[in-house]
């Protein structure tokens, strides 16, 4: 095991500091990178990083935090499902809070009377199916590679067990479609270089995202949640641009294996398939989302029940698109700690703790 | 079959007196209580009087290092003693579910009749309704305390004046992570117990050592940082804290940062925040030190004037700076 503290060490923090600084010395230099994942968002405010780090460097938070990413339709779907007869929904606790099309969230369902029982993992759930045989457990399978493993898991267990009284409404998304679909698309930030996410890479590994030095011609470093861990990563990033040297590279090998966790990937290649994907603030996107294969579709929430994705239109005035691609920062969106707080957020980047309106909030001054 | 409670037992016949008898005289003993009088006579309290009720209920009832019947008296003596009162007396009401497990009742029971007596208190009053199965989670219990104000000035939350220290009691977070881990079976939060603990002789300590306490708070739901935001705002003033100053034992540590929660706002039910003048600062901590609940006393930051408007900060270990701010609803662990 390594020892983590020595990552938040004071002295260290310094030597990378300047190592950035040194890298990004000279006429004009600067530096926006994107971190991808939440638990960046997070690290970068609560380490007071964004307090230290140098002028010419500026980060803007992507769309990596799963609660954020996760449609108004596809809530609408879970409020759908919530409240029905002998149905129990099993879910993450932080999609709780996520407002729907009326705004209505499932928090407002649970205290309406609907089955709402949070869980901590998707096994829970099949728990919960085994104990209560006369109901449907459905648990919204949401987050990223990191998460689909464990999904599969227990779908395949289910199917062991002969369970046919447990389903998935199958949400998942994967990243690296979503970061081809930001660059390209005209409207998105400019970005200089990218702050991959520690979590997911751990199965993934770097291969998947080589197009972003290949075609675009962008640095891109897997970074741990630690303060040395990101400086470190920043430094790297630093001195590709100024070397023009754009490459994707492991600045957290403690964690992340370069090849990533090809048994993870096994069980998600065995019980997903590649689908297009909504994305909330950044649309349609391409094979991007996961769906069950055709051997699971038993288990898939969305057929058993016949649900399909409706368009809603967008909250008034919630800029969470912008901010997700990088367009806006949250105290630009007129909503921003006025009709959008914590409390009573309207959109999803201020429901999640991860997400970057609520890191906002909760880190800076307003 | 196990021996369950009926709905009997909250008729206001003899089952209820059994059930009283039975279960609560033999482990609250006092002649107050035994009178059995509509209401405790209570004739030795000097005022100005200190007055605080909590109402409490918890999943599991059971918990490494507590219950809910240690809760239901650490919670409230702790309330009343932070006014810079001695307190003296709890009330306390049951709602039970019918069906309850009486030995579970009995198990709660002894714990505030122990917690009690440790704290130097006595259950002088007390009721007990029994609803039907689904009206409420196995127990809820509401106590009441009584004490005598002694502290002077009396410490309040309004108190705190530029340039006073902020201490704390010892390590924060192990109470709501406890829970947490209880609740949900995280077998990797085995190392964290909860810090239900009486605090009334430590701070009763600290008041005739240090004296001129501007601030005495238990920071329980919300954690340090609400607390200590609701400190700034009624005073009218910013606090600024060093993190690394901060006790936090390793285990709560790591498992917040395994589940993306944030040690200063999670609950605390046997620690306090202590905020007084910088010279009197090192008798406080000395008094703190001499309690097993304050062995890991700290000081923590110290009181300056509000620029802006009253803000909490946090200059963290590696040498930046980021607000602490209040928090909206219960911390929820993070998905991936």
């Amino acid at each position: 095991m390594f020892d983590e503290t020595a990552f938040r060490d004071p002295r260290l923090c310094r030597g990378l500091l300047d190592r950035l600084r040194r890298a990004l010395d000279g006429e004009g230099r600067s530096m926006r990178f994107m971190e991808v994942c939440g638990t960046h968002t997070v690290a970068i405010f609560q380490s007071g990083l964004s307090s230290m780090l140098p002028e010419n460097v500026a980060h803007i938070s992507g769309p990596g935090c799963p609660v954020c990413v996760t449609h108004d339709a596809e809530i609408a779907l879970m409020l759908n499902l919530a409240g029905r007869e002998n149905l129990i929904l099993a879910t993450f606790g932080d999609l709780l809070r996520v407002p729907g099309p009326e705004g209505t969230s499932l928090k407002h369902a649970k205290a309406a009377g609907a089955s709402v029982e949070i869980v901590y993992s998707p096994l829970e759930a099949l728990t919960l199916a085994e104990k209560n045989p006369a109901a449907v457990v459905v648990f919204p399978g949401i987050g990223f590679e990191t998460t689909a493993p464990t999904v599969a898991a227990t779908v395949l267990t289910a199917r062991q067990k002969k369970l046919d009284n447990f389903c998935v409404l199958c949400l998942h998304k994967l990243v690296p479609p979503a970061l081809r679909a930001l660059l390209d698309d005209d409207t998105s930030a400019q970005i200089d270089a990218f702050l991959l996410p520690g979590h997911v890479s751990t199965v993934i590994g770097l291969e998947p995202y080589a197009f972003l030095a290949r075609d675009y011609h962008m640095p891109a470093v897997v970074g741990g949640f630690e303060p040395a861990d990101i400086l470190l990563a920043l430094s790297l990033m630093a001195e590709q641009l100024r070397d023009h040297a754009p490459a994707v590279c492991n600045a957290y090998p403690r964690a992340v294996n370069d090849a990533g966790n090809p048994r993870a990937r096994a069980l998600t290649d065995m019980v997903f398939r590649p689908c297009d994907a909504l994305w909330r603030g950044l649309g349609a996107i391409p094979e991007s989302g996961l769906a069950l294969a055709p051997e699971y579709a038993d288990m898939d929430a969305a057929k058993r029940f016949n649900l399909a994705l409706e368009q809603h239109p967008e909250p008034k005035g919630c800029r969470c698109g912008d901010v997700l691609k990088g367009r806006a920062s949250p105290p630009q969106c007129p909503l921003f700690g006025k009709k959008c707080t914590p409390a009573a957020p309207v959109g999803p980047c201020m429901v999640s703790t991860e997400g970057s309106c609520a890191a906002w909030h909760n880190y800076m001054e307003t | 079959m196990k021996n369950s409670l009926l709905l009997d037992a909250g008729g206001g016949g003899r089952a209820s007196q059994r059930l009283i008898a039975e279960r609560f005289f033999r482990h609250f003993a006092n002649p107050l209580l035994e009178r059995m009088d509509d209401a405790a006579l209570l004739a030795d309290l000097r005022p100005p009087l200190a007055m605080s009720t909590d109402a409490y209920t918890v999943t599991p009832l059971f918990f490494p290092g507590g219950s809910i019947g240690t809760l239901a008296v650490h919670g409230t003596v702790n309330d009343v003693a932070m006014l810079g009162a001695r307190p003296r007396y709890l009330s306390c009401a049951f709602v039970l579910e019918e069906g309850l497990d009486m030995e579970l009742l009995d198990r709660v029971a002894a714990d505030m009749g122990k917690a009690a007596r440790e704290a130097g208190v006595l259950l002088v009053t007390g009721d007990t309704k029994v609803v039907p199965r689904g009206a409420c989670d196995k127990m809820f219990i509401t106590t009441t305390g009584l004490g005598s104000v002694f502290a002077e000035p009396t410490p309040s939350g309004h108190n705190a004046r530029p340039g006073d220290a902020v201490l704390l009691s010892g390590s924060v977070g192990d109470h709501g992570l406890t829970i947490l881990g209880a609740r949900e079976n995280l077998s990797f939060l085995s190392d964290v117990a909860s810090d239900s603990a009486p605090l009334n002789r430590m701070t009763a300590a600290v008041i005739e050592r240090a004296g001129d306490v501007h601030v005495l708070r238990d920071p329980t739901r919300g954690g340090l940082a609400s607390t200590l935001n609701e400190i700034a705002e009624q005073s009218g003033v910013s606090i600024i804290l060093d993190e690394e100053r901060i006790p936090v034992h390793e285990a709560v540590k790591s498992g917040c940062s395994f589940l993306g929660l944030d040690p200063l706002y999670l609950a605390n039910e046997g620690k306090c925040v202590c905020i007084l003048p910088e010279e009197r600062a090192e008798a406080a901590l000395a008094a703190m030190r001499n309690f097993p609940c304050g062995a890991e006393a700290a000081r923590i930051g110290r009181v300056t004037a509000a620029e802006k408007r009253p803000r909490v900060a946090l200059n963290t270990r590696i040498g930046g700076s980021r607000f602490l701010s209040m928090p909206e609803g219960a911390p929820l662990p993070r998905i991936c």
